[in-house]
């Protein structure tokens, strides 16, 4: 017995943001990988972005929380670690989003193609790490503004 | 083999555990704020990296212990980690020599792991070895930019050499664990890293104008807990201290 529609349940996740970029849900972000229903309950695969970050047990409660109060009792949540997180799995919405939200969207090239406040690309890496463990801090040399920019992985 | 199983997890594990709590203990000392947040960055990958292992050594065991009780109720004799990760941090240079002489062989390790046998180890390395290679990359950077910099970064980084070197070849010495796991399939031979990892310390000592010491001399003793460095209990002390004062204590 399936007593909820699983594309309700996805709509529903898209409804949880990232508790460190409140602006993409945690399915832009590409972390739920599969949702699936059994007799006791919900099973929601999540991976993690990074094996440290702080966030994922946040977006675990957040999940559940959020479940809860459309009426799922029951949510299980399974660590998916395998084939790892890319950022190949951010969605196109999901993209856009950090790019207006101000953060540079990954880039294969390594580096931001161009700073999300003034659009320029006379670009400078200011550290290979920024204020949470996805994000790298930048410089854009036109604005002289710092902004982040989201590793490629 | 599960007894060697176990072993080698929480080599693994406590390699990047001790590690991650020597990196942690800059945070909020480190010369400028970018590089603060990179050490901080690092030593949180290298914990989360710890759960993972430990959580399956946990497993393994099947004595009904967890990640955190192995991390926070063992003492010294029981950890397993290389003599290299417990070696204080010193100065800025000293941490980010130790930093990449572990790197370089941790890229490869879990490069050669994401191969094995055993699905959750060849899982848990397939995750960890992308972030093992960002944190070479920056490691590697910062040698040659250190090392190829100022005659004083020079002097410091050629110190930190001199004094590490003697703890990078611990990581290449197989021992009976190291074939039981290699029989199964499970991990590689310490000792075919070598070359690959050598070839990068090279590569980059090199760039940095260093000159790796002129000896194959490798202090043993941290991978089996034979005899660890007196550095390791100290840490422990500071680690472990809430839950030695308050076991079990959550909130």
């Amino acid at each position: 017995m399936k007593p909820f529609d699983t594309k309700q349940i996805w709509a529903w996740l898209a409804d949880v943001p990232d508790p460190e970029i409140p602006v993409i849900s945690v399915v832009d972000l590409g972390v739920i990988r599969d949702v699936s229903q059994h007799d006791d309950g919900v099973t929601i695969g999540v991976s993690p972005t990074y094996s440290g970050c702080p966030a994922t047990q946040v977006i675990s409660r957040s999940i559940i929380e959020v479940l809860r109060s459309r009426g799922v009792a029951n949510v299980d949540i399974a660590t998916r670690l395998s084939p790892p997180w890319t950022t190949d799995w951010i969605s196109k919405d999901g993209l856009a989003k950090l790019a207006a939200y101000g953060i540079a969207p990954p880039s294969k090239a390594g580096g931001p193609k161009a700073c999300p406040q003034c659009g320029g690309d006379d670009l400078e890496r200011v550290s290979q790490f920024g204020s949470t463990p996805c994000k790298a801090q930048w410089r854009c040399r036109s604005c002289l503004e710092p902004f982040d920019y989201f590793k490629c992985i | 083999m599960s007894a060697d199983l176990f072993e080698f997890l929480c080599r693994m594990g406590d390699n990047a555990l001790v590690l991650g709590h020597r990196v942690s203990e800059w945070c909020g000392v480190a010369p400028v704020i970018e590089e603060d947040i990179a050490l901080a960055n690092t030593a949180l990958d290298l914990i989360g990296q710890a759960t993972l292992w430990l959580n399956y050594a946990a497993e393994v065991e099947g004595k009904g212990r967890s990640a955190d009780d192995l991390a926070m109720g063992r003492d010294v004799w029981d950890f397993r980690n290389l003599l290299l990760v417990e070696q204080p941090n010193g100065d800025f240079g000293q941490t980010i020599m130790r930093q990449f002489l572990f790197d370089a062989w941790h890229v490869d390790c879990l490069g050669a792991l994401a191969q094995s046998n055993d699905r959750r180890i060849a899982e848990i390395a397939g995750k960890a070895v992308k972030e093992a290679t960002y944190h070479l990359e920056r490691s590697s950077d910062t040698v040659i930019g250190l090392g190829d910099g100022t005659d004083e970064s020079h002097r410091r980084m050629q110190a930190a050499l001199d004094l590490l070197w003697p703890y990078a070849g611990e990581a290449f010495a197989p021992d009976a664990v190291d074939a039981a796991l290699l029989e199964a399939g499970i991990a590689p031979d310490p000792a075919r890293l070598q070359a690959t990892t050598f070839a990068t310390y090279d590569r980059v000592l090199g760039a940095a104008t260093l000159i790796r010491p002129d000896t194959e001399f490798a202090h043993r003793g941290g991978k089996t807990g034979a005899r660890h460095s007196e550095h390791l209990g100290h840490l422990l002390t500071t680690m472990q201290w809430l839950q030695r004062a308050y076991p079990g204590a959550t909130w």
